[in-house]
């Protein structure tokens, strides 16, 4: 296979002389791949301070009782949790690192459009969790991630203010990434990259910025009315000087509903990427899960009320968002049909990046059925604001979008630093997350279906079986997530050199070295074929290599 | 893949950058791939800033829809002379921009000059006359009948006014056709109309501030001699987003000035 990577410096490497100068050269970088590595540390570290909320909030569910914490600091506890793992993890992850590592090079391109702007997205995501975190540090906020009116604007004591400044500016950082990918996937792709060649994760991408650059500046003018709201007291959504409460909502649920598809869309593209990848064959239906990506896209504009069943909406807007509702049920579904279709007679190797694309089908299946029953309303009315509405998100956003997140970062993991990972690691980690996943999350949708309302920290007794068996399901969980943190970074010394292509993948991204060097392609490759064109040999050469115990 | 490595550009071989100017940065092939990403990146902003106003409009048409009457009352007290001198200086300075690009397509660089110079002057009066409107609202509450009044403790104003959202928020008796006893409160819906038009302008004229330094950039780089026939997407860009100022202004007028 031709290769267009000629010795270039990787990006990784400097010849910095002082520590000063080799810090600057990170700080300052306008190198997507490097600004790629910056957000990869800084959302994971946010991820973690997440998860450490989350194990307070599980150990308070141990008892009936509230004997850790207090009502309002457990008010504290889930928001914080809240906050930073929708804000400050799922919305950014896939795109701020893998999307800023992979666009450019996917498309044959040098960088993306805006080398700057990327820059400054990371600074100003840096700055949203600089304010989130303050607030955290003086006292916390009580309103829970939707900061629903009139509470956040009037009654709550809390850091509002603080936390919403970091949500808006963290606001901005997504559009940029948003606005640079849209304009790098219309106007630098390769000679003879046409729409149709693109690698699916390309049009996932390209979907999710849509999305961003739509519904995020109506957030950030949301916050900033419930921001002027609060600290002047002039209230646009206060019933009591005229104003509608469930306008927020409205507001917010337009954003939102679409925001839980920027987590979940570039999810969908990893998953097309990696099952293509590891069946060998050419992705079933490739314009089906093109076209599915901008359907959702599309629809996932007209849904929001579904998050507003019992919030006064008419009886009538009900009814129309539940039948929307079940229309965004279809692309998704498209792209699980088609997924398996590529599955039928590949020729399947179980890699580690390959046990979590599994693992995200079936449990965004489930995620998925169980977002169909919510938009049923009769179904919803029993079970909204309880345990089952919280099993059902997160089977979609840790069971699909954290899968697709961590199977696409062991992946690209040898392309972005050039060695291997420990493989019976990390197929070992990718069970006990499946494994610890279901533990924690299946036990709340029989919770919730029971009544056991969430954001509450005391229950019946009769719940407390299932508590504790989502509480131990979650230690599982906390395993399975820091044994990778541990194996990743060993690999960093120890790890085999990957080579350009350690799965003889298709892709663009293969063919340079690995890591890539700075400016990815020294000569800017011209594309004759289709994406995922593997060769027929492909699946006979895997068959060959085969060993009693290998894992391919 | 099967993939050709050939050339497709003639300077990224040698890294010579002596094909093309000096403004085309190493990871576009081409001027034109530049200026279409740039061109593609503006509008695709404009977009956004429309949906971030559009949350205000969304807003205004609830509370319109809620309270007709109010609405029709409310605008009586917005300056509507004030405010259509204010469009007639906004739709001139589009002008003014649109024939700035115009003038640096063709390379006549003093001409580009004096335009984006009278857009300067254009814009700092919009926001002067919107200060002045500004100011004469908080004078009302404050007691006086003009801001110089207020500021040389002239003239007091005869009835209680004070349309400045807030705990001292008073609309006017006599023009409520509404119910005496809640002429003077911050709780009928008036205070809504004030806040959405304090809300509305004030952010707009935030983003007219970010276009004047815009302009200001521009204006320096023009007279630097920075800009040629073959590359002025500054300017172009910059215009575009001037525009966008103006047309959210057309219809913030009419919302707010003009309802009946
Ligand atoms: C087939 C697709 C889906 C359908 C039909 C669906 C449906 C619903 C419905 C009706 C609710 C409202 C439940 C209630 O509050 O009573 C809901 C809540 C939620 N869904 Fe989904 N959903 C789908 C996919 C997703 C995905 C992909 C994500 C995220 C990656 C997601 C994240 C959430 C979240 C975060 C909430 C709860 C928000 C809150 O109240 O805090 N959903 N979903
Ligand atoms: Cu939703």
């Amino acid at each position: 296979m031709a290769t267009t990577a000629l010795p270039g410096r990787g990006y990784l490497e400097d010849d910095t002389p002082t520590v000063w100068s080799w810090v600057k050269a990170w700080l300052l970088t306008v190198d997507h791949k490097r600004i790629a590595i910056l957000y990869l540390l800084s959302i994971n570290f946010f991820f973690l301070l997440g998860g450490l909320a989350a194990t307070v909030v599980r150990i308070e569910l141990v008892t009936p009782q509230g004997d850790l914490l207090s009502s309002d600091l457990y008010n504290r506890a889930f928001t914080l949790h809240g906050i930073i793992m929708v804000f400050f993890f799922l919305i950014p992850v896939i795109p701020a690192v893998l999307g800023n590592f992979l666009v450019p090079l996917m498309i044959g391109a040098r960088d993306l459009a805006f080398p700057r702007l990327n820059l400054l997205s990371w600074y100003l995501y840096m700055a949203g969790g600089i304010f989130a975190l303050s607030a955290a540090v003086f006292g916390g906020v009580d309103t829970g991630w939707t900061f629903y009116t009139p509470f956040s604007s009037t009654y709550a004591n809390s850091n509002v203010i603080l936390t919403i400044a970091g949500a808006f500016i963290m606001g901005f950082s997504s559009i940029a990434t948003g606005l640079n990918f849209i304009v790098t996937i219309h106007t630098m792709r390769a000679p003879g990259m046409t729409w149709f060649r693109l690698p699916l994760f390309i049009w996932a991408s390209y979907a999710t910025s849509l999305i961003i650059v739509l519904a995020t500046p109506v957030v950030g003018i949301t916050l900033l009315l419930l921001a002027i709201e609060r600290l002047w007291g002039v209230g646009i959504f206060d019933p009591a000087l005229g104003g509608d409460p469930v306008l927020f909502q409205h507001l917010f649920w337009f954003y939102s509903h679409p925001a839980v598809y920027i987590m979940i869309l570039p999810g969908f593209g990893v998953i097309s990427e990696l099952i293509a990848t590891f069946s060998r064959r050419r992705i079933f239906g490739y314009e089906f899960i093109a076209f599915s990506s901008m359907a959702i896209a599309l629809l996932g504009f007209l849904v929001w009320g579904h998050h507003m069943f019992v919030s006064s909406q008419s009886v009538y807007a009900g009814l129309v968002f539940s039948f929307i509702t079940m229309l965004v049920a279809i692309p998704s579904a498209i792209k699980v049909f088609n997924w398996t279709a590529t599955l039928y007679k590949g020729s399947i190797s179980y890699r580690t990046p390959m046990l979590y694309a599994l693992g995200f089908i079936g449990l965004f299946v489930i995620g998925g059925l169980t977002g169909i029953f919510l938009g049923v309303v009769a179904i919803d009315i029993h079970v909204t604001d309880t345990y089952f509405v919280v099993a059902h998100f997160h089977y979609v956003m840790v069971g699909g979008t954290i899968m697709a997140y961590l199977g696409g970062l062991h992946f690209w993991w040898p392309k972005m630093t050039g060695r291997m990972y420990n493989e019976v690691w990390g197929g070992i980690s990718a069970l006990v997350i499946f494994v610890g996943f279901n533990m924690t999350f299946f036990p709340q949708f029989v919770l919730g279906y029971l009544g056991m309302p969430r954001r509450y920290h005391v229950y019946p007794q009769e719940f407390q079986v299932l508590h504790v068996l989502s509480s131990s399901g979650a230690t599982v969980l906390a395993i399975g997530f820091i044994v990778p943190i541990i194996y990743l970074m060993f690999s960093l010394w120890k790890g085999k050199p990957a080579g350009n292509n350690p799965w003889e993948a298709t892709g663009l991204e293969w063919q340079v070295s690995s890591p890539p060097p700075t400016h990815n392609f020294t000569r800017i490759p011209v594309v004759t074929s289709e994406a995922y064109a593997f060769p027929p040999e492909a699946a006979e050469r895997d068959a060959a290599s085969w060993r009693p115990g290998s894992p391919l | 893949m099967a993939t050709t490595t050939q050339t497709t550009s003639a300077h990224h071989g040698d890294h010579g950058h002596a094909a093309h100017g000096p403004e085309l940065q190493h990871h576009f092939e081409t001027p034109a791939q530049q200026k279409e990403a740039a061109t593609l990146g503006m509008w695709a902003f404009l977009v956004t800033e429309v949906m971030l106003f559009g949350g205000i409009f969304l807003a205004y048409a609830v509370y319109r829809w809620a309270f007709p009457d109010v609405w029709a009352e409310a605008a009586h007290h917005l300056n509507t002379p004030l405010g259509t001198v204010n469009t007639v200086v906004l739709l001139v300075s589009s002008l003014t921009v649109a024939l700035a690009v115009n003038a640096a397509e063709h390379g006549r660089r003093t001409r580009l000059l004096q335009l984006l110079g009278v857009t300067l002057v254009l814009g700092v009066a919009f926001l002067g006359i919107k200060a002045f409107e500004y100011s004469e609202k908080f004078a009302h509450c404050a007691g006086y009948k003009t801001p110089i009044a207020w500021a040389t403790g002239g003239e007091l104003l005869g009835e209680q006014e004070c349309l400045v959202p807030g705990r001292a928020f008073a609309f006017p008796a006599e023009h409520g056709a509404a119910t005496e006893e809640h002429a003077s409160t911050n709780k009928t819906p008036h205070q809504l109309f004030y806040l959405l038009y304090f809300i509305a302008t004030g952010l707009h004229a935030v983003h007219m501030l970010i276009g004047l330094t815009i302009v200001s950039i521009l204006t320096f780089l023009a007279w630097r001699g920075f800009f040629t026939p073959t590359y002025f997407t500054p300017v172009e860009i910059g215009g575009l987003y001037w525009h966008l100022i103006d047309v959210v202004w057309v219809f913030l007028f009419p919302l707010f000035y003009l309802v009946h």
